[in-house]
């Protein structure tokens, strides 16, 4: 039963990857940035003739048809050549690959956190569910999910760097310090303040969803047998409802993937932590296709991924599971 | 036999909870409405008052620059001795505005294609499911990068980009919502008394999903609010002499390590307080709308 779901997800994975390199492309070549004049620059633009402009075209094929240059670019992107940057001068899978490392590692941080923290959260205002703790994380989580990303990064950078000087103000390493000197500390304390900050948006979501499923698992016949057994509600919680908790949490955080991603683009940019939204961003504004496809790309295969692991996960924690596609809420 | 008994049987329960209902639904409702309509007052106020700080809030004033918040600017003055004040009213009023505009054309996106899903077919439902696939396939950030890109940045291409990417989730609901609608008795006895599928959608299938659509509707407007502030702070979004929350912000980041908490603090919080006003009054309507909760 498990191989036919894998296949089915890579013939899914493969459609989706066609549709969105279709999309992004089409979207990108419907610009009105000139890809010309982006590439020589401005300056070196207005004082070329038509002739080079022209050659210039043919060179890098702007002249063709949008579906000659797609076709192009397609057989090129099969075998693992996404083009050339321009903003990095440097082949587009080679920036991304570099610039994974730092993104991955963030919202990996981030999102193991706010999964954590989520699931104890919810599972608190469950078994407090109308008292003083669970009003209070209520409150909190109504806010948090109501507050942008990029201000609440704003605010931390302030509070933390600026004024307490806790934490480093921006960047993956330490300024002025060679590539080979940086320790894996030095990484990992500018990693802080970002993953803490990109954590937040996703705890809020979580720990309102645990919440509601501790509530009914409590409110459950077994759950009342348990306590009628004289079991704690700590020691039901514990033996009884996390593995119920787990499941719906798991597939909520795998499908939270996206939203990470989003909101990592905001975090990069406010922190200035070179990663992959920081790329798209400057990507974007530089007039750098090559590499805005080739992210946006990346991103999709990331929240694919995600909801395949979520689908896997699902028949590990539940077996009844195994096999059926599990609907991501 | 049986089905009298049922529909005696459902018709007691329903009767038990409109008594029910009589005793509390008054005062519920009563409430309700009323955070609705002060919600919808203090729509009106920042727009307004955003058209008339529009001026002020250009006004540039080198004699009193970098302020901290006074009497006589409450929350400081930036650079160029704007008043910040001024500067997120404004900005609070356009992203209201932009945010509005685009969660409207997306819930009418929503609807369409829901009502394509629900009644054109399974090839249509097919290819509706794979289009939510699509566009919740791409994290929303990095597609309304895509969309501004190709728009060549500015409002337009914010606004297109928010309505584009914020439907699917509001069409799903609407489609069950549909699907559910059309297996009714009395949709199949208006289609055996010869009512056309047009009409039946209009007279029929428009009404049943109305209140999800409102529901929606209002639940998508403070997301549409947060991802236009987004683009705009990424640089994508509304143009930086335009005084918007995402600009306003973006430009704070300049002067923090200069110590100007202020630039930074007041037009965020001002946000926030939005977009939390509007979803707290999206979860009312919906509880007030949902039969369910309505009675609680």
């Amino acid at each position: 039963m498990r191989f036919p779901v894998i296949v089915r997800g890579f013939a899914r994975f493969a459609v989706l990857m066609v549709a969105v390199s279709i999309v992004t492309f089409w979207l990108v070549s419907s610009s009105p940035i000139d890809p010309v004049q982006a590439n020589v620059g401005q300056a070196a633009y207005a004082g070329m003739s038509a002739a080079k402009r022209a050659q210039l075209e043919a060179f890098w094929g702007s002249d063709l048809s949008f579906w000659e240059r797609c076709l192009g670019w397609a057989s090129l992107a099969v075998t693992g050549d996404l083009g050339t940057s321009l903003r990095f001068n440097a082949p587009v899978t080679e920036v991304i690959a570099s610039r994974a490392t730092g993104s991955l590692a963030l919202m990996a941080c981030a999102w193991v956190l706010a999964g954590v923290l989520g699931c104890v959260l919810g599972i608190v205002a469950g078994a407090c569910s109308g008292r003083m703790p669970d009003r209070v994380i209520r409150g909190c989580a109504y806010v948090l999910s109501a507050t942008p990303t990029f201000w609440l990064g704003l605010v931390a950078l302030m509070v933390f760097s600026v004024f307490l000087g806790w934490f480093p103000a921006g960047f993956s390493v330490p300024i002025g310090m060679s590539a080979s000197d940086v320790t894996l500390v030095d990484r990992a304390y500018h990693l802080v303040l970002p993953a803490l900050v990109l954590s937040v948006t996703g705890v809020a979501n979580i720990a309102l969803h645990t919440r509601e499923k501790t509530i009914d698992v409590l409110a459950s016949d077994y759950a009342r047998f348990a306590r009628a057994r004289g079991e704690r509600t700590a020691g039901i919680v514990l033996h009884h409802g996390l593995r119920n908790l787990m499941l719906p949490a798991l597939t909520l955080q795998c499908a939270s993937i996206s939203e990470i991603f989003g909101g990592s683009v905001l975090v990069e940019q406010v922190f200035s932590y070179p990663g992959l939204g920081q790329a798209a961003v400057t990507a974007g504004l530089g007039g750098d296709a090559p590499l805005l496809v080739g992210i946006a790309l990346a991103s999709a295969a990331l929240v694919f991924a995600g909801n395949l692991l979520a689908n896997v996960l699902y028949g590990v924690v539940d077996p009844r599971m195994k096999g059926a596609t599990a609907h991501v809420a | 036999m049986w089905h009298n008994k049922i529909a005696a049987s459902s018709f007691g329960a329903f009767q038990t909870a409109q008594e029910d209902a009589a005793t509390r639904l008054p005062n519920n409702r009563r409430r309700m409405l009323v955070a609705i309509i002060a919600g919808l007052a203090v729509l009106a106020a920042i727009v307004i008052a955003g058209a008339l700080a529009a001026e002020a809030a250009q006004t540039t004033d080198f004699s009193v620059k970098n302020l901290a918040p006074s009497f006589a600017h409450p929350f400081g003055t930036d650079w160029m001795g704007r008043d910040m004040l001024a500067r997120t009213v404004a900005g609070l009023s356009t992203s209201v505005l932009v945010g509005l505009l685009s969660a409207a054309v997306s819930s009418v996106i929503a609807l369409v294609l829901a009502l394509l899903a629900a009644l054109g077919g399974p090839r249509a439902d097919a290819f509706v499911s794979w289009l939510i696939d699509l566009v919740m396939g791409i994290p929303h950030i990095v597609l309304l990068i895509l969309i501004s890109y190709a728009l060549g940045r500015g409002a337009l291409g914010v606004t297109v980009g928010v309505a584009v990417t914020h439907w699917p989730s509001l069409a799903r609901v609407l489609r069950a919502e549909i699907l559910q609608c059309r297996a009714q008795p009395y949709v199949a006895m208006s289609r055996a008394l010869g009512v056309s599928g047009v009409r039946l959608a209009r007279d029929h299938m428009l009404p049943h999903v109305l209140p999800q659509y409102v529901v929606g509707l209002v639940l998508m407007f403070p997301h549409a609010i947060l991802h236009e502030a987004s683009v705009t702070f990424l640089g994508f979004g509304l143009p930086p002499e335009q005084p918007a929350i995402g600009v306003i912000l973006s430009e704070s980041m300049n002067y923090l390590s200069a110590g100007m908490w202020w630039l930074a603090v007041f037009p965020g919080l001002a946000l926030l307080g939005v977009v939390l006003l509007f979803d707290r009054m999206g979860s009312l309507v919906r509880r007030l709308l949902d039969a369910r909760t309505a009675q609680e």
